[in-house]
């Protein structure tokens, strides 16, 4: 059960806004709180423009957050003041990026992408222990021993994106945030990198923030969903109870509008139209996640508690 | 269906590169009839795209068409010269592109891009054709269109320049658009917004759709008939019904595999990647990644085999000697569905 595992990282009440002081501040991520354990996927949903790119980012520190606390596994990410202690931190928290083409530099090899991290981190004595720890991280990842001395224009996106993955293991992380790496690939070699991620996630115990906004797959990826809508966060709860039983009108709206293979679903899909002004805080009423059922938060303000726990009776009683 | 407005047949094209030709289209054959929605589905590489450029007379340079004939109302669009296409090109014939972003004009006002194919096949006058243009832009459901006719296209969201770049190809009632990736570019939301439009829009114009996709999730809600390529080939074709719930060819079982739906568990993904066009394989292209494979395969390419009127797939396993085989769980789920549609329609 979650409550029994460790929490690995701790988002409390990130702020990330762009432009403070000018007119035309962003509040790209306002004010999320959400923990993620050690060993389980948690998806964050949303379109673009919700803040859930920005979010990952700011945990893997790129960006320093306008307010609020970032704990990863027990310390506090602001803190990381020398360049020891931020060295420490990214070997344990790496990345996967979107767009293959765009994350591999075209001018090295794949040898000198994948073993970057390695000679940042001084992981290896000499040239041959670092060709031979490239090999077997290529084939970890379904790639060819020899492919390490080609170049990224020699391969396709799949392969790419697990070029992409072999760099990020590399160092042997505990978590990976993984922004949206499959929406650049085709339907038949998603499901290919998908399940790459999960047989690593069992044979090395990995945790992953898998951020996206193909639903289905996130479903299929994540033990737990946060769902993300002008830099909040509206809804979050576990996989199957986010998508089967959504709570929140904006999580109902966006699973409604996901196509699904399926034409006799498809004639008769009903979209929800979505009235984005129940966000809006009202005066005196400030809203935030309650736990509606055990696991299964909703942002709200105190007085709709009641409303959300009647919509999740009417799920049990179908 | 209604009267066949497009036969393409047998279309062979090739690409010069410096490795050599690449056979992007190989022996491609399709119709479309009046009214309906074809979706093309493949993955990138498969020739979805060559194909319907080769409709609008769009292809590259490096492009040789080495046979085939696209007959539109019996005259082949193939022997046009350059200039009887682009009086058949925005009039006839309409596209929409996958990237709003970059197929607006960014320094002429929106209303103004609206009006010119009117100006310029129909030979409208500009204040007519902006006031056409103008009612247009209402039907997408662009809110305040009277005052945004004059803004520019940096001014709008992406879901509203789909919406303008519709307009855009609907303006002269085209008889068929095509329509490559129209929505991947665009969150679900605003992608269901714009797949309804499309089809209320087709229904008020009475326009035929080519649709252009590798979402199965579209396809499923937008086309009534469904061909799939691999490889430069059409390999199955059928309703959506029988493509979705009765589909007979290997490869459309992995890409019906390999994605999930709301309950599923387990992914099958297809192995393996596309083959090199350069150099296409002897046989079924699908050979090398299809667990199902054959002895055959890898020696004989497979003709059409018939399922039903309307239904066809290339594979040799629906030959008559071929070994029974069991499809993967969830093709065998969705045969049980097309089992029950079909019993509910006899009755």
């Amino acid at each position: 059960m979650p409550e029994q595992r460790k929490k690995i990282l701790e988002v409390k009440h990130l702020k990330q806004y762009f432009g403070v002081g000018k007119p035309d501040m962003v509040k790209a991520v306002d004010d999320i709180t959400f923990d993620i354990y050690e060993g389980e996927t948690f998806g964050l949903v949303g379109e673009s423009g919700s803040g859930k790119t920005t979010t990952g980012r700011s945990i893997i520190h790129l960006y320093k957050p306008t307010d609020g606390k970032i704990v990863f596994d027990g310390n506090d990410v602001s803190e990381l003041h020398t360049k020891q202690q931020y060295l420490e931190f990214t070997r344990k928290m790496q990345m996967i990026f979107q767009d293959p083409y765009a994350s591999l530099n075209p001018r090295m090899t794949i040898e000198d992408i994948v073993a970057e991290g390695l000679d940042i981190h001084h992981l290896v004595k000499n040239k041959e222990e670092r060709r031979n720890r490239v090999e077997e991280l290529l084939e970890t990842v379904g790639l060819n021993r020899d492919h390490a001395s080609r170049y990224p224009h020699e391969f396709s996106g799949g392969q790419r994106q697990r070029i992409g993955i072999a760099r990020a293991l590399a160092v042997e992380p505990k978590f990976i945030i993984a922004d949206e790496p499959i929406s650049a690939l085709d339907v038949s070699i998603q499901a290919q990198v998908v399940n790459l991620l999960k047989d690593l996630q069992k044979e090395r115990n990995l945790t992953y923030l898998f951020i996206a906004h193909d639903l289905s797959m996130v479903k299929y990826i994540s033990d737990r969903i946060g769902v993300m809508h002008y830099g909040r966060l509206l809804e979050v709860g576990p996989a199957d109870d986010v998508y089967l039983k959504p709570l929140h009108d904006y999580t109902k709206s966006l699973i409604s509008a996901v196509p699904v293979p399926d034409p006799e679903f498809e004639r008769n899909r009903k979209q929800i139209e979505y009235d984005a002004s129940i966000e809006e805080d009202k005066e005196g009423k400030p809203r935030k996640l309650h736990e509606i059922t055990p696991h299964h938060f909703v942002r709200c303000a105190e007085d709709e508690i009641a409303m959300y726990k009647e919509r999740a009776a009417q799920f049990e009683q179908k | 269906m209604g009267e066949r407005i497009l036969d393409v047949k047998n279309l062979e094209i090739d690409f010069h590169t410096y490795a050599g030709e690449v056979k992007a289209i190989r022996d491609v054959s399709f119709h479309l009839d009046k009214g309906e929605t074809l979706a093309i589905v493949g993955e990138s590489g498969s020739g979805k795209s060559v194909t319907t450029k080769s409709l609008m007379g769009l292809l590259a340079n490096n492009a040789l068409v080495k046979g085939g004939q696209i007959l539109f109302h019996d005259e082949d669009l193939l022997k046009k010269t350059e200039k009887e296409m682009q009086n058949i090109r925005g009039k006839d014939i309409a596209m929409i592109f996958q990237d709003p972003m970059t197929s607006l004009d960014p320094t002429m006002k929106i209303g103004r891009q609206i009006a010119e194919p009117l100006m310029k096949h129909k030979k409208v006058e500009k204040k007519k054709a902006l006031a056409q243009a103008l009612e247009i832009l209402k039907l997408v459901g662009i809110t305040d269109a009277e005052k945004r006719i004059n803004d520019y296209p940096h001014q709008f969201s992406g879901g509203q320049r789909q919406r303008i770049v519709i307009a855009i190809a609907l303006v002269c009632y085209p008889e068929i658009l095509i329509a490559d990736e129209p929505t991947t570019a665009l969150d679900v939301t605003i992608q269901a917004q714009i797949l309804d439009l499309m089809k209320e829009l087709q229904e008020k114009i009475e326009t035929s759709i080519i649709f252009i996709t590798h979402d199965l999730g579209v396809v499923a809600g937008m086309a009534d008939r469904v061909a799939v390529m691999y490889a430069g080939q059409i390999v199955e074709y059928g309703s959506v019904d029988e493509i979705f719930y009765n589909p007979k060819h290997p490869y459309t079982w992995g890409l019906l595999n390999s994605m999930p739906t709301l309950d599923s568990t387990n992914l099958e993904a297809i192995p393996g990647t596309p083959p090199d066009l350069l150099d296409p394989p002897v046989g079924d292209p699908f050979a090398a990644r299809n667990p199902y494979a054959m002895k055959i395969d890898a020696e004989k390419q497979p003709p059409f085999f018939k399922v039903s009127d309307t239904h066809y797939a290339a594979t040799w396993l629906l030959h008559p000697d071929a070994p029974k085989i069991t499809p993967p769980e969830e093709i065998v789920r969705r045969q049980k569905l097309f089992e029950q549609l079909e019993a509910k329609k006899e009755i």
